[in-house]
């Protein structure tokens, strides 16, 4: 009996100090998701007006032709760049990504596409290097944080491998858009071959269709384009890093939750266990006086 | 007479919005001044250019833009700059300290297209900032 009340409180003060370690991680996960979604809306404007111009260049000249522009009639191979984070403790996020990034990889070798995997953040690239899988690029370290330059390497090298003659003649972007604090999804997007595709809101906005050009249209869509890309992929980031401190924070509630809930299971059967010790010594002390009561009884 | 409505963007944050009388920027081609009722334009800005927005009444707004673009439509003026820093904000001394080094650099012979548009982007920065350069 003793042995067992032992082994139960060892318990619970073990599961209490793992509830405090998810609870402490709970809280820095809900600080962290409002500066992450600060920065998420900080990126916006940029975005809007990015993808404004983009559609302002395409629509006004007829015959767009740049290399970003064009849909090759057989594509062999694909970059999809897969977007997942660098740290753990975060529930379904990673796997939810990986699963998509499979799913997509099917449908594209359905197509008789090879696709080729950019991986982003620590746990996807442990992912692929695990199953031996080759990938056309790995970036580690930012996944919490992603600054502008951080998208603007990834940016370049899908961009060049893109531009190469034996290249990926498509990308795809697989990462996870933060809809709210509960609500996250993961979306898969083309980014190239170019698909301007302007937020409905914004659909009354009527680009005249007269612009002008500085230096001329194939020279402002030369930088513009790239930029373009870039923008994507930043916000892929930024959505990516809010919706992993979202799923983290809930995981880590859940965690908590379900420690409370243990140590109120083992407090319950800890005090039962004491209450059996206590009644059983007291009938054993109750039973041994008898016994000598009934002996000195005999004796008289 | 009409305003023109500016916003400043770069990709980590929108920089400056407001109401201008007059936007004079610095594309590849040269330097461009809008004002309200100006044709529709895209033009691409240059590496380490200086950003003028004239308000009435007020002081003018300076900035340093590094690359980017300018669209003008509808009196709604968008710089999408890659970076972009109010000259308010500058910090001088650091800007100072990074042409310097740029140029050293220059002159010790290692002249190279990254320690050039180093060097001009921090004389942008101090321009911006009020500063003789």
């Amino acid at each position: 009996m003793g042995a067992q009340l032992r082994l139960l409180r060892r318990r619970i003060s073990s599961v209490k100090s793992t509830a405090k370690i998810t609870r402490a991680q709970e809280l820095i996960a809900s600080s962290r998701i409002v500066k992450a979604q600060q920065r998420m809306q900080a990126a916006v404007p940029y975005e809007q007006e990015i993808t404004r111009a983009v559609s302002g260049v395409v629509s006004n000249t007829s015959s767009v032709d740049h290399p970003l522009t064009v849909e090759k009639e057989q594509p062999h191979s694909a970059g999809v760049l897969i977007v997942t984070s660098d740290s753990g403790f975060c529930g379904g996020f990673n796997a939810n990504v990986l699963r998509e990034a499979e799913a997509l990889r099917g449908l594209l070798e359905e197509r008789g596409i090879r696709a080729v995997p950019f991986v982003v953040g620590r746990k996807g690239v442990t992912w692929h290097t695990f199953r031996n899988r080759e990938m056309g690029g790995r970036w580690e370290g930012f996944s919490r944080k992603p600054s502008y330059a951080d998208a603007k390497t990834i940016a370049d090298t899908l961009i060049e491998s893109f531009k190469e003659e034996n290249g990926i003649d498509e990308i795809h972007i697989v990462s996870t858009e933060f809809v709210s604090m509960l609500t996250q999804n993961v979306v898969v997007k083309r980014v190239l071959p170019l698909e301007v595709v302007e937020s409905e809101a914004e659909s009354d906005d009527v680009i005249p269709p007269y612009f002008e050009f500085e230096p001329n249209a194939a020279e402002v869509l030369d930088s513009l384009l790239p930029r373009y890309v870039e923008s994507r992929i930043f916000s892929a980031l930024l959505q990516s890093a809010a919706s992993e401190e979202a799923s983290r924070r809930r995981a880590m509630k859940s965690a908590t939750d379900n420690a409370n809930e243990l140590i109120r299971v083992f407090t319950m059967q800890m005090n039962q266990a004491r209450q059996a010790e206590i009644t059983q010594e007291i009938s054993e002390i109750v039973g041994g006086a008898n016994a000598l009561a009934d002996a000195a009884a005999g004796k008289e | 007479m009409a305003k023109l409505r500016v916003g400043v963007v770069s990709p980590e944050r929108e920089i400056w919005s407001g109401e201008a009388d007059m936007v004079i920027a610095k594309t590849v081609d040269g330097e461009i001044g809008i004002m309200p009722g100006h044709a529709p334009v895209l033009g691409v800005l240059v590496e380490g250019g200086v950003l003028r927005v004239k308000r009435g009444g007020e002081s003018d707004l300076v900035a340093a833009v590094h690359g980017g673009f300018i669209s003008v439509a509808n009196n709604d003026v968008s710089i999408l700059a890659e970076a972009a820093e109010l000259g308010s904000e500058v910090d001088v001394a650091a800007a100072r300290d990074a042409l310097q080094r740029a140029q050293s650099s220059i002159e010790a012979g290692q002249e190279d297209a990254d320690i050039r548009l180093a060097a001009k982007r921090a004389r942008a920065r101090l321009r911006a900032a009020g500063e003789e350069v």
